[in-house]
């Protein structure tokens, strides 16, 4: 069967309500809204008010209840309206959720769930457009989870729950239309390894989210000219799955790196530095980087397109590195 | 004949003045890092809340909260053994001063970031609501912690949802070396709470019978009405800010004038006067205090340190 990226969070969702009585919703627009995104659509009416929570706009409030809930015995999934706003719950989330279990010597678990829109594209500017999933890798205590396919999404939040430590699910807004033939029930394929989304030998591109379907478009316009684009999907960007790259960078010993979020300090400088840790000697050609201009997105169309890589940049990119 | 329950509370008020005052001289010796704040001075508003708690009870404070950690029935011995920062201590070590954890006390610390142990506690109020807990929760911060938006927003939601939770606030008058009357326009702390709709009251936080009378009446309204409530407890900090504080902010007549106020003095009097407290009863509880301290020291000294090797433990329950 057919199914969005937005049908496949919803079932997640759904899932999680129905089967997990200490789960709850909370966060802004969940509700009567319907989500901003409509990905909760109808959810109130068919749940109700205690699993599904309309917040005031609070974040740092209903991020720290949220932290306080799964101390205390429930499955908190706070939303965050869209990454831009996370900023506002940091402090919650990176001196309390993600230091605590530590801090505590090992005492307190938080099984926080952070659900957020991450990613530009729309024509949304500076404070709609941010890419932070990056950011959020550089801290330890929590994990880093970017759903690219309809089929990760259906089965994020349900990896996301299970686990006993804070887990972000960073959701690309420009993935939600995008469907996918699926099977009746979500495979399970956990989303904590890195997964080879297309085989090649000649380049390895790595990258993660709303950034997957542009890289794949790319490297299928390879097919046919001897070259063969490998394209590797993140999928979790703490813990990184090492094993995945480096196996990839032995196979083709070339890389792009695909990156959303700004360049400098970036993830993308992070999976380069450890290649040159532990595969300098298997690589042909220095390891490149595509990411975001180092600029506030700008609203005019034809400057934010030119901020964020496009399929043409990606494919003009390995072409200059397999010349 | 002595009331147990006073001699209790005075008992308990002088193991966290005299824990703080060997906290003070340990850190002269180096033997305690880090910062370190003292809680001499405000006894009787954690004593007095605190004799009103079960061990179920959920319990959050600040970065001030050795004495919360002790009467939550953290021993001084594993308090002290994080202070010195051995593994023996209730967080392992990893905490210090400010972090003093224990999840078997339903503790939870000990946050050192003003005001975002008030979400927090919150959070544990609703999960013990929603899982059909019994068990309290009470919430202490500063009256710093007022000036945050951490605080407004979890106010607005705890009154907005009915989350029962007690909210402590102990207004020493100064964050840190910051005046209230130079840093906030409304000093009324009950006030604030009372704008968004929650129950709230002033306690002159130096007179133990005024903290507890209002406590017991505001658990039970939680209790009752399944809604928060604020207390606001008038206090004082005789001692600086932390170790580092050269105290410039206030001048010597105001903070004397404060101790004579001393919450100790006043229920030691009292029971000396109404009750018939005898010399030798106050020396022999003197006594008790002193040789639980000193054998929590001793404890503290002999504690080990975590081999380094287990430095990277803890940051997931599942070791990457």
């Amino acid at each position: 069967m057919k199914m969005t990226y937005r049908e496949a969070l919803r079932e997640g969702l759904q899932t999680a309500i129905e089967t997990d009585p200490r789960v709850y919703l909370m966060g802004e627009d969940v509700g009567a809204y319907g989500g901003t995104y409509a990905v909760t659509k109808g959810f109130l009416e068919k749940y109700g008010p205690e699993k599904i929570i309309d917040a005031p706009l609070s974040e740092v409030g209903f991020t720290g209840i949220g932290v306080g809930a799964a101390i205390g015995g429930l499955r908190p999934i706070v939303e965050i309206m869209t990454v831009n706003f996370s900023l506002l719950a940091l402090d919650q989330i990176v001196n309390g959720a993600s230091i605590l279990r530590h801090m505590s010597g090992g005492q307190l678990s938080v099984p926080l769930v952070i659900r957020m829109t991450t990613g530009g594209g729309r024509q949304l500017a500076a404070q709609h457009s941010n890419s932070f999933e990056g950011w959020f890798a550089h801290i330890p205590g929590i994990k880093i989870l970017t759903p690219s396919t309809v089929e990760d999404a259906r089965s994020c939040l349900h990896f996301a729950l299970l686990d006993p430590d804070p887990v972000l699910i960073f959701e690309h807004a420009l993935l939600l239309n995008s469907s996918e033939e699926v099977a009746d029930r979500p495979t399970r394929d956990s989303l904590f390894k890195a997964a080879v989304r297309k085989e090649g030998s000649s380049l390895t591109l790595i990258t993660y989210g709303g950034m997957l379907p542009r890289c794949l478009e790319a490297a299928h316009e390879f097919d046919g000219t001897g070259e063969k684009i490998e394209v590797i999907d993140l999928r979790c960007l703490r813990p990184l799955d090492n094993e995945a790259i480096f196996n990839s960078v032995r196979k083709t010993h070339r890389v792009l790196m695909v990156d959303e979020g700004w360049r400098s300090g970036s993830l993308s400088a992070e999976i380069s530095a450890r290649i040159m840790e532990s595969c300098f000697y298997e690589l042909d050609a220095p390891v490149q980087r595509l990411c975001r201009k180092e600029v506030p997105i700008p609203y005019a169309r034809h400057l934010e397109i030119a901020a964020i890589p496009q399929k043409q940049d990606i494919f003009n990119r390995i072409q200059e590195i397999l010349s | 004949m002595t009331n147990p329950d006073h001699l209790r509370l005075l008992h308990n008020m002088l193991r966290i003045r005299r824990m703080e005052e060997l906290c003070a001289e340990l850190y002269t010796q180096e033997k305690i890092r880090g910062f370190l704040h003292l809680y001499i001075g405000e006894e009787a508003v954690v004593t007095g809340v605190m004799s009103l708690l079960r061990p179920q009870d959920n319990v959050m404070a600040t970065y001030r909260e050795h004495g919360h950690a002790l009467l939550k029935g953290v021993s001084a011995k594993l308090i002290m053994a994080e202070m010195f920062g051995k593994v023996e201590g209730c967080s392992k070590g990893r905490g210090g001063s400010m972090h003093l954890i224990s999840a078997a006390n339903r503790f939870f610390g000990g946050s050192a970031i003003v005001a975002a142990g008030i979400p927090q506690a919150t959070g544990l109020a609703f999960a013990a609501q929603r899982l059909n807990e019994d068990r309290q929760t009470v919430c202490f911060f500063g009256e710093g912690a007022t000036a945050e938006g951490a605080f407004h927003e979890t106010m607005n939601m705890a009154a907005l949802w009915k989350i029962p939770i007690l909210f402590c606030c102990e207004n020493n008058l100064y964050a840190m070396g910051t005046a209230l009357s130079r840093s906030q326009s409304q000093q009324e702390m009950a006030k604030k709470a009372e704008s968004y709709n929650m129950a709230a009251l002033a306690v002159d936080g130096m007179n133990i019978f005024d903290v507890i009378e209002k406590t017991q009446a505001a658990l039970e309204f939680i209790k009752r009405e399944q809604k928060p409530y604020f207390l606001e407890f008038k206090t004082y900090r005789f001692r600086p800010h932390s170790m580092f504080d050269p105290e410039l902010y206030r001048n010597k007549e105001e903070v004397q004038k404060w101790k004579e106020r001393c919450p100790i003095d006043f229920l030691r009097k009292h029971l000396i006067s109404r009750d018939g407290l005898s010399e030798d009863v106050l020396k022999k509880l003197d006594k008790e205090v002193e040789q639980e301290m000193q054998d929590a020291i001793s404890f503290a000294e002999n504690g080990t340190l975590e081999p380094v090797e287990n430095l990277e433990k803890n940051i997931y329950e599942n070791d990457l």
